[in-house]
């Protein structure tokens, strides 16, 4: 069909623009060094997929490529960062696995579109991509968490009047085509105007051509921080996405070590510090670790 | 797409397309609007550069042979992305913030515009040289003729050259508009919520229902080319010269 080769092609493209090359120096995050657990195998109940990623070393883990301040990797380090990624590493680490060792942890870039596919063909073993929990996800996919719960803002230009959700009823308001959030600001009576990355929307927002963009509060931030006095972030969060760890339905068993593993770098801090590191320059403060849903098995 | 179906057994139901039927023809509306309008504006512009290449004036000649060289060889993708990311920093107009034409529910504005700037720049290359082989179709004689009974250039081309050239070019330039219309998906990542634009909105919200949405979505894009190859087909019968 002729009509998937083109968008074959356009995301042959969107990944050609967004990939970069990959220099082989080991670059050093500034995330916290997470402890990698000793002889973690033994510590897995045979027959259990974390027992076999244990036994076989090697993970690959589905990150974003292009959310600053959540899965973000430059085109000079090997390893994304972000705090979806330290929460990865924290998985990979109680598997016995160095996170840090590219050659052990694949570290695949997920767009929003290939989640789902990717977890149910096994490209990936984990999904930590700013992934929403739904209920239409959890019928095709395992979704574990949610780890953090973030809502929705306005990055609009400094002199901009706009000052909150209300205000951009019938203006044209950007973010990236296909997201919840672009779904958001129509259901909020705005004109969705849909990218392929959140950086093309800042250039519009910068140039006024659209008046507002619009997604995570966290990734705003980020974004108002690098354009100091020409963008600023307005309003109250109006959506609640609950952010989880997606895995296959065919090892259900993952969801309670992946919900156990996280509460407890959440109690010995490692949680508190991989935020600071990550989310906390952009001056969001240290949220409290949601109640997790309970695993069905 | 999903490389595997059914195991966890997935509904490939379509209810998210049915319950959203406004938004799914108003996605094939803008993909529509920009092949229609980037359709004519292409033609045009494609015919002028063929005249170009087949005329007397050799500056014309090279620059319609130097348009068809740069812009066939370049991806669409970065055509649009000029257009979106490069043209407005260089010429302000170019950010096309002066068109603000609604109809209907239908906004056209900066997005829209120079999503047809790019389809119909680089659409009309091919249109260029579709036409081009259909005045290479036509005798010489033809136009040896024309100039003999003292047709200037321009009446050789449109009374004589050029109405023949169309009716051999008909077959080239369906499958070129074809093209531009499969093309317009491109504009789903650009600012525009036409088809594409909407069904990944779709796959995003209903992931469970993945395959019906792809295929209410490809089907609409089936039944939009057999369209435009059913009118090719019923042109190039009327036109056939008896």
């Amino acid at each position: 069909m002729r009509f998937t080769r083109t968008k074959a092609i356009i995301a042959t493209a969107g990944l050609a623009l967004s990939l970069a090359a990959c220099g082989d120096a080991g670059e050093e995050t500034d995330g916290p060094d997470v402890e990698v657990a000793d002889d973690a195998a033994s510590s897995f109940d045979d027959g259990t997929r974390m027992k076999e990623l244990a036994d076989a070393g090697t993970i690959n883990v589905g990150v974003k490529y292009d959310q600053p301040g959540l899965g973000f990797k430059d085109a000079a380090s090997d390893i994304p960062t972000g705090f979806d990624v330290e929460m990865a590493k924290v998985l990979v680490a109680s598997l016995g696995i160095d996170p840090n060792d590219t050659s052990k942890v694949k570290y695949v870039e997920t767009i929003s579109d290939n989640r789902e596919p990717f977890l149910e063909d096994g490209t990936v073993d984990l999904v930590l991509a700013s992934y929403s929990i739904t209920d239409e996800r959890r019928q095709v996919v395992g979704q574990a968490g949610p780890y953090l719960v973030t809502g929705q803002q306005l990055l609009v230009a400094a002199d901009s009047d706009i000052e909150s959700v209300a205000d951009v009823e019938g203006e044209e308001v950007c973010s990236v085509t296909g997201s919840t959030s672009l779904d958001n600001v129509e259901a909020e009576g705005a004109k969705p105007v849909g990218f392929d990355t959140y950086s093309e929307c800042v250039e519009k927002v910068l140039d006024g051509t659209v008046s507002a963009m619009s997604t995570d509060g966290t990734i705003l931030a980020g974004y108002a921080a690098q354009n100091e006095g020409d963008l600023k972030v307005v309003g109250d969060e109006f959506s609640e996405e609950r952010i989880g760890v997606g895995y296959s339905q065919d090892y259900p068993e993952m969801c309670q070590w992946i919900v156990d593993t996280i509460t407890e770098a959440y109690d010995d801090g490692t949680y508190e510090e991989a935020f600071n590191a990550t989310l906390g320059p952009s001056g969001v403060d240290v949220p409290e670790l949601p109640e997790m849903d309970a695993c069905e098995s | 797409m999903p490389a595997r179906f059914g195991n966890p057994p997935e509904r490939s139901g379509v209810s998210a397309v049915l319950d959203n039927l406004d938004l799914y023809f108003k996605a094939f509306g803008y993909t529509v609007f920009l092949f229609l309008v980037s359709a004519v504006l292409a033609l045009v512009l494609g015919t002028v550069l063929a005249a170009m290449r087949v005329g007397p004036v050799s500056v014309l000649r090279t620059f319609g042979t130097a348009y068809v060289t740069l812009v066939r060889n370049t991806p669409l993708v970065m055509i649009f992305l000029f257009f979106q990311l490069g043209a407005p920093k260089i010429f302000d107009t170019l950010r096309f913030t002066w068109v603000d034409i609604h109809i209907g529910p239908y906004d056209f504005t900066s997005f829209f515009s120079a999503a047809v700037a790019a389809l119909s720049l680089y659409t009309a290359a091919f249109i260029c040289e579709a036409i081009r082989a259909g005045v290479n179709a036509v005798p010489l004689g033809q136009a040896e003729a024309a100039r003999a009974i003292g047709l200037p250039f321009g009446g050789v081309m449109s009374q004589v050259v050029l109405p023949q050239a169309f009716r051999a070019s008909v077959p080239p330039l369906a499958s070129t508009l074809i093209a531009l219309l499969k093309n317009t998906s491109i504009a789903g990542v650009f600012g525009v919520i036409e088809a594409v634009g909407r069904m990944k909105g779709f796959t995003n919200d209903y992931a469970d229902e993945r395959v019906g949405i792809f295929v209410a979505f490809a089907l609409g894009y089936v039944v939009l080319v057999e369209i435009v190859s059913l009118l090719s087909t019923l042109l190039e019968r009327r036109w056939k010269v008896a």
